[in-house]
């Protein structure tokens, strides 16, 4: 009946994360990082996971039509999943440059738009990969280890 | 991490076991057992906002007495500069230091000069070391605290310099010694308007052994010092510091001697955890520094003072306008002196478990338990939030029942119980019943 490892559940948390919505943004951040680090999961795992969901927060916010960002914590990783509804990235490649941004004026007059999130997120987690399609969606997936 | 000894407690005599503590503790670090509250140490950041909220004053900050001073042949006062806002009328920074000779001092060494040296130590840190943005101030022990307990990913961004206080009690310790006297006669006590420099002067940061030798509360000195200032007639010029030194009393005042750098400074810790939240997602990278001090306005807001903060506050900026002076000369050795010697490591207080599998386990019971119970966060089980009742059950240290709308459904069901019990009667008797009526 138990199957060594599987046998714990790991602790799924899930985020609605709507287009535009500014005020919110950083919630989800701020909640998983209170959960890693009850957890006992150290500084750098906690700081990138942070810096990493707000970051895909934001993209969502900013660029998407809309999505969610799902999070699973494992006793040796934390796996985060943020998805949109679209529109997508037509040259990711490009999107992954240092410096590279769509943002609209407004939204860099904000203090957005630096083109350094999804690098950001690749530098810090353990495992990155981004998956888009036009008129679908973005998922971007970044695993952490513990302790990496 | 050994037991930790720190400032704020309970005077269980005073305590009435209501939960107005509980519920204003930044870091939950209180609960109601048996009638009264109880404080969990390894929690504590000593922040002292349970000292101001408490009805019925049981919160207390433990510090030295005047009558300690007497240990030393040279007792030295290093008064914090938010001493001087305490004080209505036109009393001088002269007179408050010519009555703090009058309680006994030997000498008097004001923290404001110590905080214009740290001023100087920090520039000078900050071109030759590449601190992650932001660098955070390490001027506040209960942000230290907060920072190591809540926000392990940010201790690298501390500013790893001693506080003023340090630095002032290391001076004049030095001064002394160069004119002859033995160190061991010098005791030097920190005029404090804080609980948590008591206990930063017990486990100090950064270094093995503080060379502050006491801590004196504002309030526990206030009388006998106002005493003296009456009394004191003449009128010496005693003051040392500029205004640089002792703007550091309200909030802004360390930032604003950072030159040609972006910084912001918070005060109050609301404010505080929201900068420190913003600092951890990534968000400050465009700022330099950030100064940042757990009480309202700053120090002249600290639990052991006397005086309204508004007014103390009032009473700094006047005496801490422009900025007159030079800063002092700080040689190359002195300034790296006061450079930490240790790291600033976190202190995860808050983990499950020692065991990462147990941990999740115990997060998973912990949310079944949170949703199962009422959601009032009514405080009457002692604990703060019924999240943190969960957590607390999770850890055993409390029990589901001790949630009164749990143990009322309980009752309730219990009762009902006991009614169809009392129903079910033996055969025999249930006749009896019936012929009886
Ligand atoms: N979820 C997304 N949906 C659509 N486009 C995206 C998404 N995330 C990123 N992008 C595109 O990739 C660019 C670079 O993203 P990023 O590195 O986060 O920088 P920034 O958000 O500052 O523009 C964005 O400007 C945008 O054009
Ligand atoms: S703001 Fe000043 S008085 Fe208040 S805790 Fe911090 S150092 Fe102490
Ligand atoms: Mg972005």
């Amino acid at each position: 009946m138990t199957e060594g490892k599987s046998e714990i559940t790991p602790i799924e948390l899930f985020f609605e994360i709507e287009r535009g919505d500014f005020v919110r943004a950083g919630e989800a951040s701020s909640k998983i990082k209170k959960k890693l680090l009850r957890l006992g999961f150290t500084g750098s795992t906690i700081r990138c996971a942070a810096i990493a969901t707000y970051e895909a927060e934001m993209n969502i916010v900013i660029h998407s039509l809309g999505g969610s960002l799902k999070v699973k914590i494992y006793p040796e990783k934390v796996v985060l999943v943020a998805k949109d509804e679209g529109p997508g990235i037509p040259d990711v490649a490009l999107a992954m440059k240092e410096g590279f941004s769509t943002a609209p004026e407004q939204v860099r007059e904000m203090g957005f738009g630096a083109g350094m999130g999804l690098p950001n997120m690749r530098n810090c987690a353990d495992e990155f990969e981004i998956e888009s399609r036009e008129d679908v969606g973005t998922t971007v997936t970044m695993v952490l280890y513990k302790g990496g | 991490m050994g037991s930790l000894i720190h400032a704020v407690t309970l005077d269980k005599d005073k305590c009435k076991g209501c939960t107005n503590c509980i519920k204003h503790c930044p870091t939950e670090a209180i609960r109601v057992r048996d009638g009264k509250a109880k404080i969990i140490d390894e929690r504590c950041i000593d922040c002292g906002e349970c000292i101001r909220i408490c009805p019925h004053h049981a919160k207390t900050a433990i510090t030295d007495s005047l009558e300690e001073i007497k240990k030393f042949r040279y007792p030295v006062a290093i008064p914090a500069p938010s001493l001087y806002g305490q004080f209505k009328g036109n009393v001088s920074v002269d007179k408050i230091i010519s009555g703090l000779y009058g309680l006994g001092f030997f000498k008097v060494w004001e923290v404001a000069r110590g905080a214009e040296i740290v001023s100087k130590v920090t520039e000078r840190y900050l071109k030759e070391h590449d601190l992650p943005k932001p660098v955070i101030s390490s001027a506040c022990p209960t942000v230290m605290r907060l920072i190591r307990i809540r926000y392990p990913e940010l201790v690298d961004h501390i500013l790893p310099v001693d506080s003023p206080m340090e630095v002032a009690a290391y001076m004049v310790k030095e001064e002394l010694a160069a004119e002859g006297y033995a160190r061991e006669d010098i005791g030097v006590f920190f005029i404090s308007p804080c609980a948590a420099k008591f206990t930063i002067v017990k486990n100090p940061l950064g270094k093995e052994k503080s060379n502050v030798d006491g801590v004196l509360a504002i309030s526990d000195i206030y009388g006998p010092l106002l005493e003296k200032i009456k009394e004191e007639k003449m009128n010496k010029v005693l003051q040392k510091s500029t205004s640089a030194g002792i703007g550091w009393a309200i909030s802004g005042g360390e930032s604003r001697l950072i030159k040609d750098r972006r910084h912001i400074s918070v005060d109050g810790l609301t404010n505080v955890t929201r900068v420190l939240e913003d600092a951890m997602m990534g968000k400050l990278k465009e700022v330099d520094f950030i100064e940042a001090l757990a009480c309202s306005g700053g120090c002249v807001g600290g639990p052991l003072t006397v005086e309204n903060p508004f007014m103390a506050k009032e009473r700094i900026s006047k005496l801490s306008e422009g900025i007159t002076g030079e800063l002092p000369q700080v040689s190359a050795e002195l300034a790296d002196g006061f450079v930490y010697d240790k790291p600033i490591t976190p202190q995860n207080v808050l983990r499950l478990d020692e065991d990462m599998v147990k941990a999740i386990k115990k997060m998973g019971e912990i949310e079944e338990i949170t949703e199962d119970l009422p959601g009032l966060d009514c405080g009457a089980c002692g604990a703060p939030t019924c999240r943190a009742l969960a957590e607390d059950i999770v850890r055993g240290k409390a029990d589901e029942l001790d949630c009164i709308i749990k143990l009322r459904e309980n009752v309730s069901g219990l009762a009902e119980r006991m009614v169809d019990l009392a129903k079910k009667m033996p055969p025999s008797m249930n006749q009896y019943e019936k012929r009886e009526r």
